[in-house]
């Protein structure tokens, strides 16, 4: 199946920072059919460094959606029954406006003019989306990591609007941890003296800095275990040490390919932005109880965790679920157990399916009955 | 206290639950869930009670297990289920959350039973409680025969493996409603798929109470 990726333009868009972006276009793909009520869209969001094309064959580069595994006829998010949609992420580099679009009163780049953004500004842009395709109610909002974060600020900004929610692999804040490695993914950018204080367009990008930032996130993605067994310490194309700074490891040749592979799709000033959204995450805003935000939520929650994920672990989850209960919502909570880390969410893809698949019909029914 | 009439058996799902679900308790529990309530059921295994309730009598059905592979099984069929422990997993309910929390032949695995059915009474207006009777004549016959801990096919582990860790009796527990002052609304006694309506104490196997505060 070949899709291909649509934009839509709003005049504007006020963000929490106080700012207003103006246009702005946000990038969407969408599979499988609405039907004549609207009732069967589920919005999926990405992680940090997905984009819209979530499933099937991507026209432009031939690739398969990031989430390809999950979404398709009969797959979890099943296209023959569910009209799935996913769009690219405010501030992002893949045809939603963020700091490589062009500013119209410059006419050129926005770099670091770009306003910072929030989770939160995110989601409203996504909003003005789903009212603009005429669906009144998601039955499901979901995504792993960032996109589950996404999906957890969707449940409080719109509650009429979300049958349901599925946060996966992901946190209601994000913990000094989580900061922490994002700072480090920054610093390695603007170290990079190739970054020239974010206007690099139109010149040689940061690309030693976003390589690094990269190298450093696919750690935090694996898990000790599924390190060891995809490299253990066998050496790349030896038989001895080189007893040089050359690749001896297979585990340093698979960090420098995915930098370097990461440097060509992806834009280093969006790293910065998108990080820092994530990094002010924090569904409390800094009030602390996590309880007292879920009043408002009216969803039915599937939470699911893994038990190898240690950048986002099970425990954030469970802080979700508890609250939830707290107001007595229609909760799930799995603990899946897996060796594949935080990457877990989009290769170890049995379990959740099921999961997942069940419990769509179950919310599907339920609609359809209160309808 | 109590009598220990049983109730007549009523309702045409009762052979339909049992034949689903193959447990007697469970049958007995289907009777007394009224439609279209909220229903918690702890140590709900694979969600099957659960599923069966909330597709025949509409209920609002919640379960909590501690095993993720139960637990993936139950959301896998669409009920809402929570991976957690008994023991501590109810605190953060409100109170009144429940019309009934069920508690099926799990009470004497808890590691503080009487911790659990106040937290039960105070997340629901009524508790099901459904434990296997330890006073049941095979479990005295073979204790008294073996000078060992029973087993049989309701205890059917060895000591040092068995998840029961809190043994009680029909009688045991009227005397702990008694004390917590809780009211027995109804009760069943069973041996098999057999109702038993004299001396429970000594011939049922599995006892069932809904009791309220």
């Amino acid at each position: 199946m070949t899709v291909e990726a649509r934009v839509v333009r709003f005049e504007s868009l006020a963000l929490d920072s106080g700012a207003t972006l103006s246009p702005v276009d946000i990038a969407y793909e969408s599979y499988g059919e609405l039907n004549e009520s609207k009732s069967n869209a589920i919005l999926v969001l990405h992680a940090f460094s997905g984009d819209a094309h979530a499933a099937g064959i991507s026209a432009e580069t031939g690739k398969p959606g990031w989430w390809d595994n999950m979404i398709g006829p009969g797959k979890a998010f099943d296209t023959n029954r569910y009209c799935v949609i996913c769009s690219n992420v405010l501030g992002g580099c893949r045809g939603t406006t963020g700091p490589s679009s062009i500013r119209p009163d410059t006419a050129q780049p926005y770099a670091m003019s770009f306003p910072v953004i929030t989770i939160r500004d995110m989601v409203r842009l996504q909003k003005m989306l789903i009212d603009h395709l005429g669906i009144r109610r998601l039955l499901a909002v979901t995504g792993g990591s960032m996109g589950g974060m996404q999906a957890l600020e969707w449940a409080l900004s719109y509650p009429e609007m979300v049958a349901s929610v599925i946060p996966i692999a992901t946190t209601a804040r994000h913990s000094a941890q989580q900061i922490a490695f994002n700072e480090v993914g920054r610093q390695a950018i603007m170290a990079d003296p190739d970054w020239k204080e974010g206007n690099y367009y139109g010149s040689n990008p940061p690309a030693r800095g976003l390589a690094v930032a990269r190298m450093i996130g696919h750690i935090t993605y694996m898990s000790d275990d599924s390190m060891r067994e995809k490299f253990g310490r066998r050496l790349r194309g030896k038989e001895n040490f080189g007893f040089g700074f050359d690749v001896d490891f297979e585990v340093e040749s698979y960090l420098r390919y995915r930098g370097s592979e990461f440097v060509n799709r992806f834009d280093a000033n969006s790293y910065l932005y998108i990080t820092k959204a994530m990094d002010y995450f924090d569904l409390t805003n800094g009030q602390g109880s996590l309880s007292s935000v879920f009043a408002r939520a009216k969803a039915r929650f599937l939470v699911i965790s893994f038990t190898s994920d240690w950048l986002y672990p099970s425990y954030q989850s469970q802080e979700i679920v508890r609250a939830l209960r707290a107001w007595n919502l229609d909760v799930a909570y799995c603990e899946l157990p897996s060796n594949y880390g935080h990457d877990a969410f989009l290769v170890d893809v049995g379990e959740q399916t099921d999961l997942i698949r069940g419990f769509l019909a179950r919310t599907y029914d339920k609609a359809e009955a209160a309808a | 206290m109590s009598s220990a009439q049983a109730q007549p058996a009523a309702g045409t799902r009762r052979p339909f639950v049992r034949e689903l679900l193959g447990r007697s308790d469970y049958a007995i529990i289907s009777e007394i869930v009224e439609p279209g309530t909220r229903v918690l059921d702890l140590g709900c295994g694979e969600g099957e009670l659960l599923q069966w309730l909330a597709e025949n009598k509409g209920v609002d059905a919640r379960g909590v297990e501690i095993s993720g592979l139960k637990v993936q099984r139950a959301i896998a069929r669409g009920v809402s289920v929570y991976q957690g422990d008994i023991d501590e997993g109810l605190a953060d309910y409100p109170d009144d959350a429940f019309d009934y929390v069920i508690l099926s032949q799990t009470l004497q695995e808890t590691h503080r039973p009487l911790k659990v059915l106040r937290e039960m009474l105070r997340v629901g207006k009524r508790a099901i409680v459904a434990f296997p009777n330890f006073a049941h004549w095979s479990v005295r016959l073979s204790m008294l025969r073996t000078g060992q801990a029973p087993r049989t096919k309701l205890f059917p582990y060895e000591w040092y493996e068995s998840p029961n860790i809190h043994f009680l009796t029909v009688v045991d527990f009227e005397r702990l409603a008694q004390k917590e002052k809780l009211i027995i609304e109804r009760c069943y006694f069973l041996s098999g798929n057999r109702r038993v309506t004299v001396m429970p104490n000594l011939l049922a196997e599995v006892a069932v109470y809904l009791v309220r505060k």
